[in-house]
């Protein structure tokens, strides 16, 4: 047993913890040397922090001596995305310009998870700001898909879904600002899910585009989706926009039951050169859904054509303006040459100089051009054209779910019009790359949760399901994702690594 | 509506980025490529339609105004890349 705990879910290892087969130290131990036997030919992880997790478990194992009664993430290894802040431990966004940036607080779910007891494995690897759908934008290295290692594990939160997918830790979090949890979790065949809007503090997660950034939870199964959203739901006092309602028990909506449930196919979400295989295990798992008492109907969705040139004109405003503050003053990377040094005058040197050299030596390509787009469509003679139109489509895009949600109780579609592209097939052509969001930008722009989840394979690669449903209804999500699950085996399944 | 390189160059300083040559030539086709992708958006009228800034309806959120703990300036500190006297130093900003 003790030997291959790594490829254990959290409610597994927790039982086996309570009931004490198995100590914190044992637990943890196990997936510290999972990481070494994997690590060089996954690259999930920025930052390993063996130690530390060693010390947590250490506490549960007294805690356990003591009497303690444990939830149900206490000592249980988690994964974060280097976009958190996690207070003296690296946290870089996978870019130069925050190479050597250590946070001196926690973001809100790093501890919440703490005060959970879970334990802290590392930090993992994204797309540069999370801007990306492949991790190939990072500034450090490329992650590898687990399940076939020439394939890319999806963006912007590869590195934590790579690292569930390889029992690299027992679950991970993730930000998702256009489909950065549920697209990189359906390339690796695990369990991502983006909440409502404001159901999670976005204290501490390093701004992209404030209106849509949203953090969650990558996992082995729906179970374990529902137990670390019970941690990290809830207002938080210092994230203005985290939301003043009650928190459900998400355990409570893992129910095999969608009898009377009306689903929504909205015909919008196949129109992207969908591969057929993917659209046929979509429509299968829809089928299944139907024959276990669900009602499903084709409906149609207009507005979610225009999703990707309004989130291309959303998110990069928002980033060009979060992403000011990286100037070379306060922390991260600050360029030193004579223009900037030996300035004795006005003009373009000194510190102008400066904060253009540091964000020219520190940002990434991709970085570069959506602080270009976003300031362009911000500035003035251009702001109405472009930024006020893109909001202003956005609202019909809220109003085309709205109505859905009138008829329907859950949207399926794909997560993404593919199963996981090949390590640089897609670098040099930004649309194309850009294609792999399109069915997931929808559900930023109006707010609403959605999961994805394994339902198939093509070539070896995972297919991933996307279930929506109107804002804060996750427990409807949960419902659907978890009766399709115990219903279907793709979870037996495992990469080879 | 096509950007020329000196648009590039004038948004770049907006931006305050020091593009190079090749940047600023790849960044010209890039962006005008996308802008065109955008031209679709002006097919639909929104004349009546609100403005999505936000998706949920809070607009201002308060909270007392009393004293908090705050992070030590040490703390604060500790990640510039140049401090001094409880200071982050930067390089000149006013003439002489």
């Amino acid at each position: 047993m003790a030997d291959r705990l790594y490829e254990l879910t959290i409610h597994e290892l927790g039982e086996l913890l309570r009931s004490k087969q198995v100590s914190a130290r044992e637990i943890t131990q196990s997936f510290i040397d999972r990481i070494e036997a994997v690590e060089e030919t996954v690259k999930a992880f920025i930052t390993t922090t063996p130690e530390l997790a060693l010390e947590q478990a250490a506490a549960v194992d007294e805690a356990v001596a003591r009497g303690e009664r444990l939830g149900p993430l206490a000592g249980i290894p988690a994964a974060i995305k280097d976009n958190m802040c996690t207070r003296g431990t690296l946290t870089t966004c996978a870019s130069k310009i925050l190479y050597n940036y250590k946070p001196v607080y926690d973001a809100t779910v790093v501890e919440r998870l703490a005060s959970e007891r879970a334990v802290f494995l590392g930090k993992t690897n994204l797309d540069e700001f999370a801007m990306g759908s492949s991790t190939e934008n990072s500034a450090f290295f490329v992650t590898r898909n687990p399940w076939n290692l020439n394939t890319v594990p999806g963006g912007s939160s590869g590195g934590s879904a790579a690292a569930v997918a390889a029992d690299q830790c027992a679950f991970a979090l993730g930000s998702d600002t256009g489909g950065s949890i549920r697209q990189p979790a359906s390339f690796c065949g695990v369990v991502g899910m983006k909440p409502t809007y404001g159901r999670v503090s976005r204290y501490g997660l390093v701004a992209f585009a404030s209106s849509l950034d949203q953090i969650g939870p990558i996992t082995k199964d729906v179970t374990d989706c529902a137990l670390v959203m019970n941690a990290i739901c809830g207002r938080d006092p210092s994230d203005s926009t985290s939301l003043d309602v009650p928190v459900p028990d998400f355990t409570k909506s893992l129910v095999d039951d969608v009898r009377g449930l009306k689903i929504g196919v909205p015909k919008e979400f196949f129109a992207y050169g969908t591969d057929p295989d993917v659209e046929s295990a979509v429509r299968a798992a829809v089928d299944l859904l139907v024959s276990l008492g669900a009602q499903a109907d084709e409906t149609s969705m207009p507005s979610v054509d225009y999703g990707l040139p309004v989130y291309y004109i959303i998110a990069p405003a928002e980033c060009s303006s979060n992403l000011a503050r990286y100037d070379g003053v306060r922390y991260g990377l600050r360029a030193l040459s004579p223009s900037i040094t030996g300035f004795s005058g006005a003009g373009k040197a000194g510190i102008v100089a400066m904060f253009e050299q540091t964000r020219e030596q520190g940002f990434g390509a991709e970085v570069k051009q959506r602080i270009m787009i976003g300031t362009y469509a911000l500035s003035a003679g251009y702001y109405d054209a472009y930024y006020l139109k893109a909001q202003k489509v956005r609202t019909l895009l809220r109003r085309d779910f709205e109505k859905a949600f009138e008829e329907f109780d859950v949207l399926i579609t794909p997560t993404s019009p593919t199963v996981a592209f090949g390590i640089g097939e897609r670098s040099d052509d930004p649309y194309a790359m850009k294609l792999a969001d399109i069915c997931t930008i929808p559900a930023n722009l109006a707010g609403i949760p959605g999961i994805s989840i394994p339902c198939g394979f093509k070539n070896g690669l995972p297919i991933g399901l996307q279930i929506m449903a109107k804002g804060l209804d996750e427990e409807t999500l949960i419902r659907v994702a978890y009766t399709y699950e115990q219903h279907t085996q793709h979870r037996a399944r495992k990469p080879e690594i | 509506m096509k950007l020329t390189t000196q648009d590039i160059e004038t948004v770049a300083y907006l931006s305050r980025l020091e593009l190079s040559e090749e940047e600023k030539e790849k960044l010209t086709g890039h962006i005008n490529r996308l802008l065109e992708n955008f031209e679709k958006l002006q097919e639909i009228d929104t004349s009546d339609v609100e403005p999505t800034s936000h998706v949920i309806p809070v607009y201002n959120v308060f909270r007392k105004d009393e004293p908090r703990p705050s992070l030590p300036v040490d703390e604060v500190l500790s990640n510039g890349p140049q401090v001094a006297e409880n200071c982050f130093v930067v390089p000149r900003v006013v003439e002489t």
